[in-house]
């Protein structure tokens, strides 16, 4: 059976009209571009910090095996545990069996996507557990009941009106609309919350293999509250965001900061190693980390490993014509943007998800700020050879490909045929040289005219002779 | 000593749609002193193959194209993304064949797009045009990522007596053409578009000139249909002076 295609064109088509969106994402690209173009000037030295990040993630993804066992080591050092889920189903019920364990029914979390790429929310709510996510950005997205649009700011898409909207409804209040007042809001219900959660789930940005230490960054300082106050604290991570030593993951936490926000470094930035020890003043009583594979170990192995060096800082979607245009819900999972037409077929499956790596120009503006070089259209062109290998599209686009390569190897074939295109092609654009309507080619006519050749093929006519 | 001989390689689009590109180009490195050759088995660089995955027939046409072009000491295309095509992906395209990956590398150091050969062999532009005219310049994606031509086609155009060089706003961001991406995804394409032609209106700009004739039909097209007077040509026109010819997709 073939799996349904991912509708990315109607999806893109309703973004483009909805506008609501797209005054959003005009404030992505006004804001979050200048911000990081003006970071990144005042560190001259940016591109070799570039240089080291990239190799250092190489590195790590060459040894995974090594630094993982050392992770694991240290961790339990600490008095934590590690767990290891292949897929994501044993992900879900490695963390679900945590909090049974721990008789935990109320829990807090924040950022993470891995946790949307296993589908924990939905795992959470069907054992019927409460959770309250405390990034700003995934609270209004799930009072909305909605998915993150995008890596570092899940709810750029929603408009200030809405998110009053959203507090007025589930919060019973009458907050005003500004930014401050909103913020205000959100901090005191989130506060209740953090006070009476029995665990809390947290991501990670970097895993330290020398120290078991799990680093977390964030603007607001909620990761250290959802793992610090309650009993139990979870991290879920992927198993490709160990780095070898902490001076490492500093080196990539500058990259981050600058690419994703063109901060120096993030606000907050949480280092935790193990639970609660003598002494303490707070931290939780059992510390957890579940590091997820989920078909990583099988990227490793493809000439798709370099999307594995991905530190999710978002830069490559804030300056992506595409998706500028259509925001992060057209492209119909969890990753978005360039990283996410790389990411998703590899989850989903390419015959599900070739549209994602079709929708690019190749015009190469990711692969540019990527602060970790992650040769991105590259990966999409090799998605796209997949997908033609795997025969994903119907037989008119092979034929036609297969007919103009048959004539473009034989030149005097060729030849002949420009010849005719050139002739018919023109006798269309009649004396004003350009085409209204061209059957066949409607998706460039409707909003372009065509413009008719000149006549007369440029290569026949200089080897007849002719030179102007 | 003989002039040295440059073969040109035309590209698909220059050949069927604006030979005009070709004659000046052609003209433009024989000012150098050069002897151009059109080698006639020329057909296409094999892009539309390789950017819709099919490897193996980009592969056939690469090597149609290695055979034909390796006996000249240089290659002149005036198209970035086809030069970047011959010069960063042919030898990316045959990692497997050792033979023919050679081949290609040894192809790629010859291979030059127009304005970055003309710069390399120091080209004095002399024209001047009939009357003033203010023009800005889109710097097409491959050319501009994979080859870094950003100033040479400027030095070039400074030289042109009569024409002013504004630069618009987000002179480097795409137009949204992208192949076979404009008819695929034709509504993404439009807003992309849209976006440069705003950029171009706002320039002030009477012409838009570019390196890439997939990129300027694009934006030719648009404006047309937008119903802008702006005139859109390939930078080579300019240079060898060939105004009197209709701009792309007709006067406006
Ligand atoms: S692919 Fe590169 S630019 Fe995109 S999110 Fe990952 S690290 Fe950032």
């Amino acid at each position: 059976m073939r799996a349904e295609p991912l509708s990315l064109r109607e999806q893109a088509r309703r973004a483009l009209d909805d506008g609501e969106l797209q005054r959003a994402l005009a404030v992505v690209r006004r804001g979050w571009q200048d911000t990081r173009r003006r970071a990144i000037d005042e560190l001259p030295e940016f591109d070799e910090l570039r240089e080291i990040g990239a190799r250092i993630r190489d590195h790590v993804l060459a040894h995974l095996d090594i630094y993982l066992e050392r992770f694991a080591e240290r961790v339990r050092a600490a008095g934590g545990e590690v767990h290891v889920a292949r897929d994501a189903a044993e992900a879900r019920a490695l963390v679900l069996r945590l909090l049974e364990q721990h008789r935990a029914r109320r829990v807090t979390k924040s950022k993470s996507m891995v946790c949307e790429e296993i589908g924990l929310a939905e795992a959470m709510e069907e054992a019927g557990l409460e959770r309250v996510e405390t990034d700003l950005g995934e609270y209004i997205i799930q009072l909305a009941g909605e998915r993150p649009s995008h890596l570092i700011g899940p709810a750029v898409h929603i408009t200030q009106e809405r998110i009053r909207d959203l507090f007025a409804r589930h919060h019973q209040s009458d907050p005003d609309n500004t930014p401050e007042a909103l913020v205000a809001e959100a901090r005191q219900v989130l506060r209740r919350h953090y006070l009476e959660a029995d665990a809390g789930i947290t991501g990670a940005n970097f895993l330290v293999a020398d120290t078991g230490s799990v680093i977390t960054v964030t603007n607001e300082g909620n990761a250290e509250l959802t793992q610090g106050l309650p009993r139990l604290h979870i991290v879920v991570a992927g198993i490709e965001k160990l780095v070898p030593r902490m001076e490492d993951a500093f080196t990539l936490l500058r990259l981050l900061a600058r690419s994703a926000t063109g901060q120096e470094f993030s606000a907050y930035t949480t280092i935790i190693t193990g639970p609660r020890r003598e002494g303490d003043l707070d931290g939780p009583e059992a510390f957890h980390v579940v590091l997820v594979d989920n078909g990583r170990s099988d990227l490793l192995a493809t000439r798709f490993r370099p999307i594995l060096r991905c530190i999710r800082c978002g830069a490559c979607m804030n300056h992506c014509p595409v998706y500028l245009a259509i925001g992060g819900h057209a492209y119909g999972w969890v990753y978005v943007g360039p990283m996410g037409a790389v990411l998703t077929p590899h989850f989903l499956g390419i015959e599900k998800a070739y549209p994602l790596p079709e929708a690019s120009t190749f015009c190469g503006r990711c692969e540019e700020v990527c602060p970790v070089r992650i040769p991105l259209p590259g990966l999409l062109r090799y998605w796209r050879e997949e997908a033609f290998r795997r025969r994903v599209h119907g037989p008119s686009v092979r034929a036609g490909l297969g007919i103009w390569a048959w004539i473009a190897l034989r030149p005097r074939l060729y030849r002949f045929v420009v010849g005719l295109a050139s002739w018919s092609l023109r006798a269309l654009g009649g004396r004003r040289g350009r085409i209204r309507r061209l059957p066949g080619a409607s998706g460039w006519t409707r909003s372009r005219d065509f413009p008719a050749p000149e006549g007369g093929g440029f290569v026949a006519g200089w080897n007849r002779g002719r030179r102007r | 000593m003989a002039r040295p001989e440059v073969a040109l390689f035309a590209t698909c689009l220059v050949d069927l749609f604006r030979p005009t590109i070709g004659y000046a180009a052609a003209q433009l490195i024989a000012d150098c002193g050069a002897e151009v050759v059109v080698p006639p088995g020329q057909t296409c660089c094999g892009q539309p193959a390789y950017n819709s995955g099919d490897r193996e027939r980009a592969q056939r046409l690469a090597r149609q194209n290695i055979e034909l072009l390796e006996p000249f000491d240089r290659v002149v295309v005036p198209s970035g993304s086809c030069a970047g095509m011959i010069r960063v992906h042919y030898p990316a395209l045959f990692a497997d064949q050792p033979e023919l990956a050679e081949r290609a590398r040894a192809l790629s150091l010859r291979v030059e797009e127009l304005s970055c050969f003309l710069c390399e062999r120091g080209a004095r532009v002399t024209v001047s045009l009939p009357a003033p005219l203010r023009a800005t310049y889109h710097d097409s994606c491959s050319g501009l990522r994979e080859l870094g031509i950003k100033e040479q086609p400027r030095r070039l155009l400074a030289q042109v007596g009569g024409l002013e060089l504004v630069e618009m706003r987000e002179c480097e961001s795409c137009c949204g053409f992208g192949g076979t991406f404009c008819v695929k995804y034709p509504e993404i394409s439009t807003r992309m578009v849209d976006e440069k032609v705003a950029r171009i209106r706002e320039s002030g700009a009477e012409l838009v000139l570019a390196g890439d004739l997939g990129c300027l039909m694009n934006i030719a097209g648009r404006l047309r249909r937008s119903g802008s007077g702006v005139e859109v040509r390939h930078y080579a026109e300019v240079l060898a002076g060939r105004l009197d010819r209709p701009p792309i997709a007709g006067a406006g």
